[in-house]
């Protein structure tokens, strides 16, 4: 399908397997701020999660256990940054930006060593007859595990914030910490492991980068992905099904750009680029307009330090 | 002023005067890098570090290295330059484009100190210029495009619209044409030197618009991962070699060789004879190099690229030799004239045929 | 079983004992690191920490450690402000960018005139484009009630793809053979940000950076607008009553913070930098908000703060060079740093108490 020099279906494909590191990050830091904790260190962890996948895949031979390797690595840093700002209080911005520069430093050096390296490949799913269906195929049935792993952890995160009691429990610690408490529910216990939860999928995320989209590894490799992570949580406005949509719409932005070159259009880049964030502070404004009065779209403990006084 | 800065002060000033002198003779040459990128980059600096390591190795006590890895552009440049200079380095190789400005007020402060900047175009009496001919490799990787392409398309993913990345582009289409009348180049920047997801992007987006060449002007293997994936697209390394791509999708690749320059500019300080000049190597000097042909370029495509390579390296064949008319139609080289240097450094056009617009 | 205990008011003593058990932390923990890395621990430990302040070259690297550390204390003490009043500014990276491009545009526009307005009208160009864009947050969150943290975010992505913009297309320097990036303002004497005493490092910036920290001491300490912007971060409900209007303290605080980046921005493109390309902004924005929280939000604290984590950037470059140390050796000990830093400011705030709870 041909629209105006652009092909429809490469559009659609590439930007599913372009979005899906950002997808799977913004995954995981929608639940951490569901819980009433920013994290900032988003590129700190999906680059640990880039290095320390790729070396466990390298080292097993298996891409499955790099994803699980990376997701671990995320989580650790994670919990690092967890333990700061929930036991010592420390404030949530400044450590999640110091976060990113440990992340980035000590992914550089656990890299040494495996510049140049290639990693096993990470198969396509086989759906046989099914991905040659024209045009759909290739939308759907052409891409490897993480992606529908990926599309997966929405819908899970998303039953799961909306029907289970323990994602209710997550919501009400985020939006109100002291009255969470007072109903004997352990906050930091949930922020805890939220953030696990969070730093494991940035993990994940980065792995995916080291293994399937470049795939070797080499310093600085993310660069920045992890802050379109973020700014795509804000573009949901907390929901999971949104957080698909942002994503797509952030990797989509790019794909479309050089695709659009590809095809021949002269196109003001950089103006082009600007376009999902000026789009994201218009659906933030939007909603809180909407919500004037009425619930505000982010957690409402969002950032703020919890300390049990009693 | 108290004493303790008085001290302080005039040792600072005898160590940054000390500095400037020649080495005694017993003393090894200090020799100093600085790297816009991490030297795990796998490109750009990597290829630097690489022949920093060879030239260590090849003067073994004579000299010493040191450098100092992803210094950013502006400010940070110039102190780390300074901090080189203070150290008592003598010459300081600075080795991105971005570092000129500091460069050139570095060497103001530091006369007896020799500098090296690449890729710039500003000199000065202990301030020399070098740059490498990359259109040089472009020619042989258009010549196996042309002659291995199905579908008549080249994408090719440029990082920025400055000149050298233009010449490359202008290089490979040129030959291209010469074996394959029928060939187009599709352009695509990305603007970033280092990027890989983009450039991934940048590789599948050319691909589905029918390229079964890619060319890229970046430094990351995604878009060689890319074309791996789609099977029948070829790729050329670029910075550095990317073997690990061989022999399908990676034909070829150009790779940045700074060993025989900086061998060269050791040497010359070594016995005294380093100069400010502007060099600028290809092919026959050795700072330009063509990685192993792959089994996958037919046999006669290889000797044909092998012979060009040659006529490249003993300057019997320029890579912009006339007629050649710029894309406005307009005449640019007379049949068989060959552009200055100048001209050439500043290249700001494609040339006629080419249907991509370059930004301005 | 550990507990903490919330003082009533934080201890002086230890307000100033953290920080020193921080940075003793760090170089144990970094002395591990470069041990591990093969390193002489001590050796690095001076080369970063010392060599700067008193090494053989110490007089230059004196003067370097204020030309980094300015910018970071010029917008932490505008940032402090506001996150004082509970008002979130994390965009100081984009309002650093748009004063800059605001400040060099003009000059850019003029060349080559030789004026001495020049200077003093960039300077107000460039807070005038740092204001304007810490504006657009105050103005959203006091129209729609929009959370600012994350559209002054957002604005830093969207100031960085406007530079790119300008930096190749209409700032381009036309004399530049194609090459992205503006004339260099160093070259032009009026729009140039000189040192002012040569070889101290000291520019203008400096001397901003310097009234900053005096005038935000005196406004938060001497004033009675400070005693009601902390009351508005502490008690938001009690600040009402003491006649607080928060729209205007939005406003105020987004406004002053965004004008002290923009005005950081242009003394370091019209100063140090020199050129607008698409990236001159080395992160400082980002720096400076850790750099506001290290120093507690204390103009003081800021400055202290300022001028260490200027010494960790000099320092880590000396450890690359002298010591062969990876950069990324460096970033993991700041992030260490910091960590420590962050961490332990608990025992200012906080009573560690051994024992269960009495009821």
């Amino acid at each position: 399908m041909i629209l105006g020099g652009i092909d429809i279906v490469t559009l659609i494909a590439t930007l599913m397997a372009a979005s899906t590191p950002v997808l799977l990050a913004a995954t995981g830091e929608l639940v951490a701020e569901k819980s009433g904790v920013l994290n900032l260190g988003v590129e700190g962890m999906m680059i640990i999660g880039a290095v320390a996948g790729f070396a466990t895949a390298v080292g097993t031979g298996s891409p499955v256990l790099g994803f699980l390797g990376g997701a671990i690595a995320g989580a650790l840093l994670a919990t690092l940054f967890a333990v700061l700002t929930q036991v010592f209080l420390s404030n949530q911005t400044a450590t999640g930006l110091a976060l990113t520069m440990f992340g980035l430093g000590l992914s550089a050096l656990f890299g040494k060593g495996f510049e140049g390296v290639r990693p096993p490949a990470t198969g396509k799913v086989p759906f046989g007859p099914l991905s040659e269906i024209p045009g759909l195929g290739r939308i759907l049935f052409s891409h490897d595990w993480v992606v529908y792993l990926s599309l997966a952890l929405v819908v899970a995160v998303w039953a799961f914030l909306r029907f289970t009691r323990a994602g209710l429990i997550l919501r009400a610690v985020g939006e109100n910490a002291e009255a969470a408490h007072a109903l004997g529910y352990r906050v930091i216990a949930v922020r805890l492991m939220a953030l696990a939860f969070g730093g494991a999928l940035a993990g994940m995320g980065g792995a995916y980068l080291s293994l399937v989209r470049v795939p070797q590894w080499t310093e600085g490799m993310t660069a920045g992905a992890g802050w379109i992570a973020l700014a795509i949580v804000v573009f949901a406005s907390w929901r999971a099904g949104r957080v698909l949509i942002g994503a797509y719409l952030f990797g989509g932005i790019t794909a479309l750009q050089l695709q659009l070159q590809a095809a021949g259009y002269a196109i003001p880049v950089h103006l082009l680029s600007m376009a999902p964030y000026v789009l994201t502070i218009v659906v933030l404004v939007v909603l809180s307009a909407i919500h004037r009065r009425g619930v505000q779209a982010a957690p409402a403990a969002l950032g703020r330090s919890f300390h049990a006084s009693t | 002023m108290n004493r303790r800065t008085f001290l302080q002060t005039t040792a600072a000033t005898a160590v940054a005067a000390a500095a400037g002198l020649p080495a005694r003779a017993a003393d090894p040459l200090k020799v100093g890098f600085i790297y816009v990128g991490p030297i795990g980059d796998m490109g750009w600096s990597y290829q630097h570090d690489q022949a920093r390591q060879a030239i260590a190795k090849e003067f073994g006590d004579k000299i010493v290295t040191t450098y100092v890895e992803n210094v950013p552009e502006g400010p940070d440049a110039e102190r780390a330059l300074t901090q080189l200079a203070l150290e008592g380095n003598q010459l300081i190789f600075a080795t991105s484009f971005g570092f000129m400005d500091a460069t050139v007020n570095v060497a103001k402060k530091f006369p007896n100190v020799k500098f090296e900047h690449a890729t710039g175009y500003k000199r000065a009496d202990n301030l020399a210029t070098y740059d490498a001919r990359f259109y040089e490799g472009r020619a042989i990787q258009g010549t196996i495009a042309g002659r291995m392409t199905k579908s008549n398309k080249i994408g090719y993913i440029g990082s920025f619209p400055i000149p050298e990345v233009v010449q490359g582009i202008n290089s490979a289409f040129i030959h291209a044409k010469k074996v394959n009348p029928d060939v187009e180049i599709k352009v695509v920047w990305a603007y970033t030197w280092f990027d890989p997801a983009k450039e991934a992007d940048a590789a599948a987006a050319l691909i589905a618009e029918g390229c079964d060449v890619i060319m890229q002007h970046t430094d990351s293997t995604a878009p060689q991962a890319k074309a791996q994936e789609a099977g029948n697209v070829i790729t050329f390394g670029q910075a550095s070699d990317m073997a690990a791509f061989a022999p399908m999708p990676r034909v070829t690749s150009t790779i940045d060789n700074w060993e025989p320059y900086y061998k060269k500019r050791v040497a010359a300080m070594l016995d005294g004879s380093w100069t400010s000049e502007s060099t600028w190597g290809g092919i026959g000097t050795g700072m330009v190099k063509i990685g192993e042909i792959s089994s996958a370029v037919p046999a006669e495509v290889k000797a044909e690229v092998e012979a060009l390579e040659s006529k490249l390296a003993s300057g019997e064949y320029h890579p912009f030799t006339g007629p050649l008319n710029k894309q406005d139609g307009s005449a640019w080289l007379a049949a068989g004239e060959t552009p200055d240097d100048g001209t050439l450094a500043g290249m700001n056009f494609f040339v006629e045929g080419i249907k991509a617009e370059l930004p301005k | 079983m550990i507990r903490l205990v919330k003082r009533p008011v934080p201890s002086k003593a230890w307000s100033w004992a953290t920080p020193l058990i921080a940075v003793l932390a760090t170089m144990i923990a970094g002395g591990i690191l470069f041990a591990v890395l093969g390193k002489n621990p001590v050796e690095a430990i001076r080369v970063i920490f010392w060599d700067p302040l008193f090494g053989p070259n110490a007089g230059y690297f004196r003067g370097q450690l204020l030309v980094k550390a300015a910018p970071l204390i010029l917008i932490a003490s505008g940032l402090a402000v506001g996150f004082k009043a509970g008002i979130w500014n994390i965009g100081a990276e984009g309002q650093y960018i748009i004063g800059a491009i605001c400040g060099a545009a003009l000059a850019l526009a003029v060349y080559p005139t030789e004026s001495a307005w020049l200077f003093p009208a960039m300077v107000i160009l460039g807070a005038l484009g740092g204001f304007l864009w810490g504006l657009i947050p105050a103005l959203l969150k006091v129209i729609f009630g929009t959370n600012e943290i994350l559209v002054s975010l957002m604005l830093v992505y969207v100031a960085q793809n406007l530079l790119a913009y300008m930096a190749f297309g209409p700032l381009k320097n036309p004399e530049g053979y194609g090459f992205p990036g503006s004339r260099n303002l160093q070259q032009y004497a009026s729009a140039h940000n000189p040192e002012l005493i040569a070889g101290t490092g000291a520019h203008w910036g400096v001397l901003a950076a310097l009234i900053a920290v005096i005038g935000a001491y005196i406004l938060m300490h001497r004033h009675i607008a400070g005693f009601r912007i902390r009351v508005a971060g502490e008690a938001p409900r009690a600040a009402r009553f003491a006649g607080v209007v928060p729209a205007r303290l939005v406003v105020f605080c987004l406004g002053l913070s965004g004008a002290l980046a923009g005005l950081a921005g242009l003394f370091e493109v019209a100063g140090p930098s020199g050129q607008i390309t698409d990236s001159f902004n080395a992160g400082y924005g980002f720096t400076a908000i850790i750099v506001a929280f290290l120093g507690r939000l204390h103009p003081i604290g800021i400055l202290l703060a300022g001028l260490l984590m200027a010494l960790t950037y000099i320092g880590g470059d000396m450890a690359q060079l002298m010591l062969s140390l990876p950069s990324a050796a460096i970033q993991v000990f700041q992030g260490m740093l910091l960590f420590f830093l962050l961490g332990f400011d608990l025992l200012t705030n906080y009573r560690v108490r051994i024992g269960r709870a009495r009821a």
